[in-house]
């Protein structure tokens, strides 16, 4: 088994380009559903390790220290705001193919009327200890 | 791996684990290595008393037990001496001596000394009895890390001299006591955020909350706040069960299913409340349980004793002068004197509630109950972007969507997704 982190930030994809806070009430409820569904499917298939989402760039912070000065501590949101990293999902699984495949539904959340918003969903492999036999 | 006792055991275990601590602790003078073997003589008791059969004296088979572990851990001559003859002596059986112990591993896990986190940590652990995985479980963190937040905790036990000994009547005792229900308080609230996937066999944090504090109750039966405290819990965890829809969503106290409030704990939490204010002495706790109580016992949300929940804020706030009780005070004033004087009072908090996302979800509210749909939709929205918690951002933004798509929210005005703050 592999671990990998699927990792989603503010952007919209190409099936989306409104920002969800204008977004039809029942389209929002449509969208949280499916977050959740996906998590009971993965939690029930053992593959799903973690899954959160992270408080808005308001609350974001962003420190910068060379060790021996107080750090500089910047407040968000910042101009670019649609880098910051919005929520991930922490996935234990069989290959690569199925981490992507997991990704794949993911990014097909539904948007406004329902169409999926195709938001790019970035797939990173965690980094593990050396196989016994390297 | 951690043994899984059958219930009935595991609630005798953990009952007898803070008078057992309690007994070694005094017997050996040594917080941080007592725990260590009264840990383990509880494991070992989870493990041989399902087969062999509870001993005749539990209490006094885990005493020995744990001294035993003692003794073979340290090996020190002059420690060795006193424990032998501490041991040599039959513990005595309940009485006085159980509630002495169990109440002094409190206020020592609960010194104002320890931070929060080291106290809560250390109490559930030595006065709750429950195990560190199981605490990890809880917190939702990996069992290492407790583990090694329990350790650090004993640490900071041993360097900041906290002293294992009943605080004096009078001026130390209010304070200390605080401390206490404080620990407990928090242990209380943080059972109430909710986390991902499903947590087969978790320790309701809420529920280990109200079991602390029961046990606090039965040790200081006469104590109001104490009995305010375990009301409040009593009162709030009530309407868990229609706190939050099938999907984890946030239903507000005006828009919950009143049927599925749990009644055996209103009314227990209602009687206790009323014994305590019977007293006199009243405190915060009581009062922040007066408000629970009649939001309680509204059988419908319009029967909601509105100006009395005001009466209760009002003399809350100037007992606390806390900032988020003024902000109950503002939705209490707007529900009986209208919205309008509910929005001028808050125009005072912009200062020290500044970025907090409940200002914004009560401004939000208000507006809405003033007709302003559109200003309440982006107070709704500012307040999402400033929560910290998935159920609230939901409710908010859902909320902001149906206001800008001009859709009638709820039948009933909400109070905010949590009615009355906590206190401090």
């Amino acid at each position: 088994m592999t671990k990998f982190l699927l990792l989603q930030n503010y952007e919209g994809g190409d099936g989306c380009t409104v920002p969800m806070s204008d977004w039809a009430p029942q389209d929002i409820q449509a969208h949280i559903d499916f977050q959740i569904a996906l998590n009971k499917e993965l939690a029930a298939a053992g593959e799903l390790v973690d899954a959160q989402g992270l408080a808005g760039p308001e609350l974001a912070k962003r420190v910068i220290s060379d060790g021996t000065a107080a750090p500089v501590v910047t407040d968000g949101p910042f101009p670019e705001a649609k880098e910051l990293v919005a929520g991930y999902r922490m996935v234990d699984v069989e290959s690569e193919g199925r981490a992507i495949e997991i990704a794949a539904l993911a990014s097909a959340a539904p948007g406004p009327g329902g169409v999926p918003i195709q938001q790019p969903i970035e797939v990173r492999q965690i980094m593990s200890a050396p196989r016994s036999d390297l | 791996m951690t043994p899984e006792p059958e219930p009935g055991l595991e609630d005798l275990l953990r009952d007898l684990a803070p008078q057992v601590l309690g007994v070694v602790v005094r017997r050996s003078g040594d917080f941080a290595a007592a725990e260590d073997a009264v840990q383990e003589a509880l494991l070992a008791a989870a493990l041989h008393w399902p087969a062999g059969g509870v001993p005749d004296s539990p209490r006094g088979w885990l005493i020995q037990a744990a001294l035993r572990r003692l003794t073979d851990q340290v090996r020190s001559d002059q420690a060795r001496r006193r424990r032998e003859a501490g041991a040599a002596a039959e513990p005595p059986a309940g009485g006085a001596s159980d509630r002495d112990d169990t109440l002094l591993l409190l206020f020592m896990c609960c010194h104002p000394a320890l931070t929060p986190a080291s106290a809560i940590t250390l109490t559930m652990r030595a006065v709750g009895g429950l195990t560190t995985a199981q605490i990890a479980n809880a917190f939702l963190v990996p069992e290492a890390t407790m583990a090694q937040r329990i350790s650090r905790a004993k640490q900071r036990v041993k360097a900041s001299a906290v002293p294992l000994r009943m605080p004096a009547a009078g001026d130390e005792w209010a304070p200390r006591l605080r401390s206490v229900l404080h620990v407990l308080y928090l242990i209380f609230s943080e059972g109430s955020t909710s986390s991902v996937g499903p947590q087969l066999h978790r320790v309701e944090l809420s529920s280990e909350a109200i079991r602390l504090a029961r046990l606090v109750h039965e040790l200081l039966p006469e104590d109001g706040e104490v009995a305010g405290l375990l009301a409040l819990m009593l009162l709030t965890d009530a309407r868990r069960p229609a706190r939050s829809g099938p999907g984890g969503e946030l239903i507000p106290l005006a828009d919950q299913d009143r049927s599925l409030w749990d009644q055996r704990l209103i009314a227990e939490g209602v009687a206790l409340l009323a014994r305590a204010l019977a007293r006199g002495a009243v405190g915060e706790y009581q009062l922040q349980a007066a408000v629970a109580a009649l939001h309680d016992q509204a059988a419908r949300v319009q029967d909601t004793d509105w100006p009395q929940i005001l009466a209760t804020y009002r003399l809350l706030e100037r007992m606390t002068g806390n900032p988020m009780v003024a902000l109950n005070r503002a939705i209490a004033t707007a529900m009986v004197h209208g919205p309008a004087a509910g929005l001028d009072l808050l125009d005072a908090l912009d200062e020290p509630l500044a970025g907090h996302y409940r200002l914004d979800a009560v401004r939000a509210h208000l507006l809405e109950m003033a007709g302003d749909a559109a200003a309440a939709a982006e107070h709704y929205r500012v307040a999402a972007s400033r929560t910290t918690s998935v159920p609230e951002w939901n409710y908010l933004t859902l909320k902001a969507a149906r206001l800008r798509r001009g859709q009638p929210s709820t039948a009933q005005p909400s109070t905010g997704p949590a009615s009355t703050g906590p206190p401090s």
